[in-house]
């Protein structure tokens, strides 16, 4: 399942929506991405996401499909939001439930690593005076490099 | 076709999105970007660097000698940084 949207989430009101009434359910990975308040050494007062309506959603159902079909997924969910976002908001969920850990938490990095990559995210970082895009990070490109061999 | 550009290549190019009837000869992303570019300095100075250029055509990642056609919405974006 996947959600792009404004507002906020509850992490456990959607690991207990997720995991309700599955129990071959026996693990559950989670991830989160908040905003942090430093950048390069600068304060950060907030950041703004923007994204491509439309391919967002279609990229991240690919990357789900993805991880759905590499790894015994139970249950799977993606959340991320957009707009303006303060210090210590939550950006990100990930959340991965199979019958035994390896499988979630594997599964919840490939989502990740994939995510940061592939879904039409930017960040517009504000440090009170003037405002910059984050630049894409090289290790978020090498990180897909542990992907390219099958999971099993 | 429709051209969507985001985050500083939008700041740069100064919109977000614009229809285009580009001439016959570009018939791929390619030479879309190099008809972009002689359309004024904005666009020159906005796709001056290759590298830090996205194309999707039809929402799908596509590589330079994608063909665009009539119709398509083509987007042109940096390197993503969400998550």
């Amino acid at each position: 399942m996947i959600r792009v949207q404004r507002e906020d989430f509850d992490i456990g009101a959607e690991i207990s929506a997720l995991t309700a009434g599955n129990h071959a359910i026996g693990g559950v990975a989670c991830f989160a991405g908040l905003v942090r308040d430093m950048a390069g050494g600068d304060d950060i007062s907030a950041m703004t996401l923007e994204h491509y309506p439309g391919m967002t959603e279609k990229e991240l159902a690919r990357i789900e499909a993805e991880a759905q079909a590499r790894w015994p997924l139970e249950a799977s969910l993606i959340v991320h939001r957009y707009g303006r976002l303060g210090p210590g908001e939550r950006i990100v969920l990930v959340v991965t439930a199979s019958a035994h850990r390896q499988a979630a938490f594997d599964a919840a990095m490939f989502l990740m690593d994939f995510l940061k990559t592939k879904a039409p995210f930017w960040k517009l970082e504000d440090t009170g005076g003037d405002a910059r895009w984050v630049d894409a990070r090289e290790s978020d490109e090498s990180a897909l490099e542990r992907w390219r061999k099958p999971a099993r | 076709m429709k051209l969507l550009y985001f985050a500083w290549l939008r700041q740069k190019i100064g919109t977000a999105e614009e229809d285009v009837t580009p001439p016959a000869e570009v018939t791929d992303v390619a030479g879309l970007i190099d008809w972009l570019r002689g359309r004024g300095p904005a666009y020159a100075e906005a796709l001056r660097d290759e590298r830090v250029v996205k194309v999707a055509v039809n929402q799908e990642y596509v590589r330079r000698d994608h063909p665009v056609r009539p119709g398509d919405e083509i987007a042109l974006f940096p390197p993503v940084t969400g998550g």
